[in-house]
């Protein structure tokens, strides 16, 4: 047998020896579909991930509809902060713990060691949550249709929906900051501290106008509640206290300032390697 | 000549010079120049903590020097240009597990120019018929195979190996040898760390012999192994430490408390002397020096010292 692959490895040397060329497109798209597969088969991320805003929908969206709180139009309110909410969660610990454990099991450093393009697994991991992002938030949009009785016009589902899935940006730079901060097993804790207090808090889970004064004047600090007023925004059932512009202008400040954390995160990360 | 790989001329494939890594005050390489030459198998071996996984890491860019410089194919080793042509298998505990290793395999092939076919690498790794299967579905030694397979995937011209058979049972470790020795056989260049003696000798042209962070020696298989292939004598004696370095075949001395050590490559011989002039020895035990022992008795200070003492 190792004659046999000794020939067939020669042979194809010799045939690569005119330099070949790769293509950058094609690594990330290799990258962000092998992500994705990987998550797919890993149902602690994808039941969290789809299930969760689908069955937070059904109880206070649908179940709910007909109780004390029926004067508001729930199920239309929750479509826009549940979508942002699933999103939100998918970006974070889809890049946070994923980096986390790739980072603590030496695989990043290996893949380091290649001519892999420097960003790949960065881009990898960022299309993989927003794809995540798009099949939850089409689930989501079929539950309201239907369940929740929701009808909106076709072009306001597709904005909806835009804002959705591209808020995965500012909170994937967030997750990458926290991959290279917490440990594998301490990631998902963190995530999930910081997540639902911050979900809760900006309004995804009960309208902003309902919460006491105290959290509503918190809320600006939170990225979340500027991602969740942006979706609501298309929908028309923001509260009014800023436009879009602010809205993706504080998005943008704290993506970067996530960028920088992260780098920050790395270069500590780089000179701690050790053997 | 159909097992020679064109290498465009003799400069060394990987090269480094003063080599020094400090990790705050943790000296970690402590100045190290070696190379590996087109066509070589080169072993790194010393013990845990000698710092050999650190000089891999510089070697392939993935840790800054404190000091000295690192060449890569004549080049700095981040840059592209040098790491197409590098393979590596590092100490990875775990490759993301729900993927196929023909998965694993298509995405490390894609980073480089002119990679090998995968059925190709599949063969060259051994692990033909286990494509569809997730890497968490693998045995230990079939994961190992799978960092290997990854190392060979764009066809490298120089492989580096850290640690490839650590935690692998004996069958495993020589049925691994066996498939190293294959890729070897192409004339492709391999850097390898171990802190198996064995398996220095096994793959290796040349060895060189690393501990906290110098190089202690550095020679073919057949010099190292005499050097500290040893066995080490433990006894209660009156001689002196320096009467007893001065015995015949007695390579070092060290002295804990009562016990006095002596590393030897001639047990018998070094038994017979230290018996002969000390008659009141007592507590006489023979046992195989590890590699440990061996190296603390080529460098250790500290035996330095007491032997001046």
């Amino acid at each position: 047998m190792s004659t046999t692959t000794m020939n067939t490895a020669t042979a194809a040397t010799a045939a690569a020896i005119p330099s070949g060329r790769r293509s950058v497109a094609r690594i990330l798209a290799l990258e962000s579909k092998y992500e994705f597969l990987k998550l797919l088969r890993m149902p602690a991320y994808v039941i969290p991930t789809l299930a969760f805003p689908l069955v937070f929908y059904m109880l206070f969206g649908v179940a709910l509809r007909q109780g004390p709180a029926s004067t508001y139009n729930f199920p239309t309110y929750l479509i826009a902060t549940y979508g942002a909410f699933g999103v939100m969660n998918a970006a974070l610990f889809g890049l946070g713990v994923g980096l986390a454990v790739e980072r603590g099991q030496g695989w990043l450093l290996f893949k380091r060691a290649t001519p892999m393009p420097p960003l790949a697994p960065y881009v990898g991991k960022l299309v993989m949550c927003m794809l995540f992002g798009a099949i939850m938030v089409s689930a989501l949009f079929t539950l309201g249709a239907t369940a929740g009785s929701v009808r909106l016009p076709l072009a306001t589902w597709l904005s909806l929906a835009g804002v959705q899935i591209l808020g995965a940006i500012p909170f994937a730079a967030f997750g990458l900051a926290i991959g290279y901060w917490a440990g594998p097993n301490s990631a998902p804790a963190i995530i999930n501290l910081i997540s639902l207090p911050a979900a809760f808090g900006s309004g995804m889970w009960i309208p902003i106008q309902m919460m006491p004064g105290v959290v509503r004047k918190i809320a600006p600090f939170l990225p979340s509640y500027h991602f969740a007023q942006l979706a609501l925004k298309t929908i028309g059932m923001d509260d009014h206290r800023e436009s879009a512009g602010q809205g993706v202008t504080v998005l943008a400040v704290s993506t970067l300032l996530s960028l920088g954390l992260a780098w920050v995160g790395w270069r500590r990360d780089e000179g701690k390697t050790f053997g | 000549m159909t097992n020679q790989r064109q290498i465009d001329d003799d400069r060394p494939l990987a090269e480094m010079r003063g080599g020094v890594k400090k990790y705050g005050a943790v000296i970690a390489l402590a100045g190290i120049d070696f190379a590996v030459q087109p066509g070589e198998v080169v072993a790194l071996l010393g013990p845990n903590g000698a710092g050999k996984t650190t000089a891999v890491q510089l070697l392939l860019g993935l840790n800054r020097p404190s000091g000295g410089e690192v060449r890569l194919f004549g080049q700095d080793p981040r840059s592209t240009a040098a790491r197409v042509r590098v393979g590596a298998m590092l100490q990875v505990s775990k490759v993301p597990e729900t993927l196929k290793v023909s998965e694993h395999v298509n995405l490390i092939s894609s980073y480089y120019p002119n990679p090998l076919p995968a059925a190709a690498v599949m063969a060259a790794a051994g692990l033909l018929g286990l494509e569809n299967r997730l890497f968490g579905k693998l045995s230990g030694g079939q994961r190992q195979r799978v960092l290997f397979a990854l190392a060979l995937c764009g066809d490298p011209d120089l492989l580096f190996l850290d640690e490839p058979t650590v935690g692998l049972d004996v069958e495993a470790r020589r049925a691994f040898w066996s498939v190293i020795e294959n890729k070897a056989s192409e004339g492709r260049s391999v850097l390898l760390t171990t802190h198996y003696l064995e398996e220095a000798d096994a793959l290796a042209d040349r060895i060189v012999l690393i501990s906290h962070g110098r190089i202690v020696a550095e020679g073919t298989p057949a010099e190292i192994k005499s050097r500290v292939a040893g066995r080490k004598i433990r006894c209660h004696t009156v001689l002196t430490l320096a009467e007893a370095s001065a015995l015949p075949g007695v390579r070092a001395v060290r002295r804990e408390g009562e016990l006095t050590e002596l590393f030897t490559n001639d047990a018998d011989r070094a038994v017979r002397e230290l018996l002969l002039r000390d008659p009141s020895l007592s507590g006489l035990e023979v046992e195989g020096a590890d590699l440990e022992e061996a190296f603390l008795a080529l460098t250790g200070a500290d035996t330095k010292e007491e032997v001046a003492a």
